[in-house]
């Protein structure tokens, strides 16, 4: 029967050329459109670590001078160089890290090759485990170095590709601010988006090609780059010092359970108390501990321009439906006579009904198609448009089946109330009109 | 069954000549149509919602292209076609102390380069990647009125690079620059100049000259404003306007990017002959980024630009669509009304009263489709200020996208309409 109603339909829609290429084109506009969107909407507000999301927390304090301060508001941002070096040494979680970034030369005792401006992470120990980091070779830093102040350093499988022409270099040397740095590890290509650990570097930044020990990177003075907050008067040293009023540093932990959770936050609390009550923190104990998700939500990573971009392709894809609707509509009342005739032949309403919603799934499944190249297209045009997520803007397999979906969903919708309505007719009102 | 309805509602009215002919014989057919529409309630309802869908998006798409717009058309009051920026870096650590003189060496280096009009080194720029701000208050240790400005830290050349115009006061002397790494490394870093903008000017001395006033930067040690200078902007303009928009200059050279300021024409090569100089100097060093700042705009503004031209093309599409919609259902009714019209110009009614009869009954459909459309654009707006924090819809966008989808409606219904005012009364009654 299925196959009758399909020949039926491929029969009408030859009928009816101009009228039916109308409806797919407007159908797979809108579905290429929504698809366009929603893939990169998909793609960015994605779990960047999805089977350690929920047991990862950034930790947030509020060290913050009592100048220009309101209740109710978010901490400082980032932490400042004491508090994150105390939560450090306390290792109240399972897992733990300060970090920060710049950007730096990396060179090789080479004179011929130049050196390299790198993205670098400095950080403690515990990073590369709490992060799932993926190695090549060798592997990360122990606590000892980050005492120590290691002259140590892990790479990223493009800078070892550019230095060392993919070799393992584990054991060779780098040079960063005039200094030797001994490489104990190299990463294999690292992806997760967002760049959720540090967002102050661009959201969708890609990880860095050096991390090296937080401890090592302050007495190199690497410098900085990213979000850096400073308060109160000066001491006349730089932010980098212990003392220094200045945020910027992420502070990142892994905790197991909710309980584990909780007692975490308690212990900022006290610890925020403690800072108050020894005179160093003057706004009242005000913490933060999200994981990842609630972190990246709160930081609204999605960026807006996104969000408005999905809401304007699903009206348009609206329309493309009401607009579908009308010409079935039309479409179908003009064949009335033939439905009279069927009907009056013996055909019931139900037979009807179903030859008229298998018609509009045909054209559905057609617009579907041809949606999915213009996804395909506007996705290339996504990619090469200049947001610095552009090159992330790829369909999976989640995105096409959901494609197919929509587009069926949105032509029998469409196809509903014209199937309705062709079921209705009468057919000696019909015949007699004939 | 519908057509021999609507025949009754074609019934020929006397035939007249002009315009107002055409008015009367139109206000005379309304209540024909009103009857032939209640008959047809779900495809005219249809073209109603679609109509008033695209009213409502459209509507506001083009209140969100203005904003883009006005955004690309924001001044930096800079002479943007005239300014280069070099960043310099080095794989070499180089000791504060010495920052100050290398990065006068280098001015004195690019200032000798044919065609270089004037040369300055600066911490932030605007469409640059940095920027810097510093709360300023009224009183000592940030007493009284207190605002967060845009910081700029400038010699004496910043104000002819960039081609700011002093609207008070006078530029800063060579004399007056000071070492960043001397006055940074002060508990109390002390300023004796200072150039602000007019709006940070105007909120401070309301109603009064700021010139010769003394505003507090960091703690406790004030800052004599020397100079006020029309346009200074934040480097991220978009924040400028959120923020506040205020800005100063501070006399102190320290890190940052190299300008150079040279006639348009000569700015790629001066690129490459500024970059060559400035790698010469030690090879440690690579000029990591050079650029116009016309580039620099472009870039910026990708992105609001990107997004304009999307929702130009979601409108144009829409309208398409809707355009496709009228054709599609008034051709039906047309091929419907086939024997109606044919009854009507066999009883004399003129090819023009058939055509206005179609064109009448889509200005109906439209109309209702625009109203509720507009109050649909209300409501959008509302819940874009909310969640989007977009400016509410000017009025003025009401009119437009109404005037824009009546015209749709006309065109569009006029290729079913002429077809059927060109239908033969013999052959239509035959047919």
């Amino acid at each position: 029967m299925l196959l009758h109603y399909l020949e039926l339909a491929a029969r009408s829609a030859r009928a009816s050329k101009g009228l039916s290429t109308l409806m797919v084109l407007a159908l797979a506009l809108g579905i290429g459109a929504c698809m366009t969107t929603l893939t990169v909407y998909h793609v960015l507000s994605g779990d960047p670590i999805p089977n350690k999301s929920s047991r990862l927390f950034n930790v947030q304090l509020d060290a913050g001078s009592k100048v220009g301060y309101k209740a109710g508001e978010e901490p400082t941002f980032d932490l400042t160089r004491f508090d994150s070096t105390a939560l450090l040494r306390d290792k109240k979680a399972k897992r733990q890290a300060m970090m920060s970034g710049g950007n730096v030369a990396v060179g090789i005792a080479d004179a011929h090759v130049k050196p390299i401006f790198s993205s670098m992470r400095y950080t403690s120990a515990d990073f590369f485990a709490m992060f799932d980091a993926p190695w090549q070779h060798g592997g990360g830093w122990s606590a000892a170095d980050d005492e120590g102040e290691a002259r140590v350093a892990v790479i990223s499988s493009a800078l070892n590709e550019k230095l060392f022409g993919g070799v393992d270099s584990v054991g060779r040397e780098i040079i960063v601010r005039g200094q030797p740095l001994r490489i104990i590890g190299v990463l294999k290509p690292w992806k997760f988006q967002p760049h959720f650990y540090d967002l102050t570097m661009g959201g969708f930044a890609e990880a860095e090609d050096l991390f090296l020990p937080f401890s090592t990177a302050m007495v190199l003075k690497v410098g900085h780059s990213g979000n850096m907050d400073c308060w109160g008067k000066g001491d006349g040293g730089t932010p980098f010092d212990m003392n220094a009023k200045c945020s910027f540093i992420q502070y990142w932990v892994e905790l197991d359970t909710p309980e584990e959770a909780a007692a975490f936050r308690d212990y900022l609390v006290r610890y925020s108390d403690a800072q108050r009550a020894a005179g160093r923190f003057e706004r009242p104990s005000n913490v933060r501990l999200r994981n990842v998700m609630e972190w990246l939500d709160s930081q609204k990573v999605l960026p807006a321009d996104v969000r408005l971009q999905t809401w304007l392709a699903f009206g348009f894809l609206l329309v493309c439906v009401v607009n579908m609707v009308g010409l079935l509509l039309a479409k179908t009342l003009r064949r009335a006579g033939e439905i009279g005739v069927r009907r009056a032949l013996g055909a019931t309403r139900g037979a009807i009904f179903a030859q008229f919603v298998v018609e509009a799934g045909l054209l559905g499944l057609v617009g579907a198609l041809l949606g999915l190249v213009f996804a395909h297209g506007g996705l290339w045009l996504v990619r090469h448009s200049p947001s610095e997520y552009a090159r992330l803007a790829e369909l999976d397999a989640a995105m096409l089946a959901l494609t197919l979906g929509l587009a069926l969903l949105a032509s029998l919708f469409a196809g509903l109330l014209p199937a309705w309505r062709a079921a209705l007719v009468t057919p000696a009102v019909q015949l007699k009109v004939q | 069954m519908s057509s021999s309805l609507a025949s009754q509602a074609l019934g020929s009215a006397p035939s007249r000549s002009g315009l107002l002919a055409t008015l009367h014989v139109g206000l005379l057919d309304l209540r024909p149509i009103l009857s032939t529409l209640r008959r047809h309630r779900i495809a005219a309802g249809l073209i109603v919602l679609e109509v008033a869908l695209t009213c409502t998006i459209v509507t506001n798409a083009l209140h969100m292209i203005q904003t883009r717009v006005d955004f690309l058309n924001a001044s930096s009051g800079l002479a943007e076609p005239e300014i280069v920026m070099l960043e310099v870096r080095g794989s070499k650590a180089v000791p504060p102390e010495r920052a100050a003189g290398i990065a006068s060496a280098d001015l004195a280096l690019l200032r000798a380069l044919p065609g270089v009009k004037a040369a300055t080194k600066a911490n932030q720029l605007v469409y640059y990647d940095n920027s810097s701000n510093s709360n300023v208050s009224q009183q000592p240790d940030d007493q009284g009125l207190r605002v967060t400005v845009s910081q700029y830290l400038a010699d004496e050349q910043m104000l002819p690079t960039l081609g700011l115009k002093l609207i008070e006061g006078r530029n800063f002397t060579a004399n007056e620059i000071l070492d960043s790494n001397k006055v940074f490394s002060e508990p109390d870093p002390h300023i004796g100049q200072i150039i602000i903008n007019k709006t940070l000017a105007d909120k401070f001395f309301p109603g009064s000259s700021a010139l010769g006033r003394t505003i507090y930067v960091f703690g406790s040690s004030p800052a004599t404003v020397v100079g006020i200078v029309e346009t200074l902007t934040h480097p991220y303009l978009h924040r400028a306007q959120s923020e506040g928009g205020y800005a100063m200059m501070l006399p102190v050279r320290g890190g940052g990017v190299y300008l150079v300021r040279t006639d348009p024409a000569q700015r790629e090569a001066l690129i490459k002959v500024a970059t060559a100089a400035l790698e010469a100097v030690d090879a440690t060093r690579v000029v990591t980024r050079a650029r116009t700042l016309t580039e620099m705009r472009d870039a910026f503004y990708a992105q609001d630009r990107a997004m304009a031209w999307l929702m130009a093309g979601v409108c144009v599409a829409l309208l398409l669509v809707t355009a496709m919609g009228i054709v599609g259902l008034a051709s039906f009714w047309v091929q419907q009304r086939t024997r109606m019209i044919g009854t009507r110009r066999a009883l004399g009614a003129t090819q023009g009263q058939i055509l206005s009869y179609f064109q009448i009954e889509n200005l109906l459909l439209t109309t209702t489709g625009i109203a509720i459309g507009l109050a649909g654009a209300m409501g959008l707006s509302h819940l874009l200020m909310q969640s989007y924090e977009l400016p509410r819809l000017p009025w003025v966008y009401l009119p437009i996208s109404a005037v824009a989808l009546w015209l749709l409606g006309q065109v569009a219904v006029w290729v079913p309409a002429r077809r059927a005012a060109r239908l033969a009364p013999v052959a239509a009654l035959r047919g």
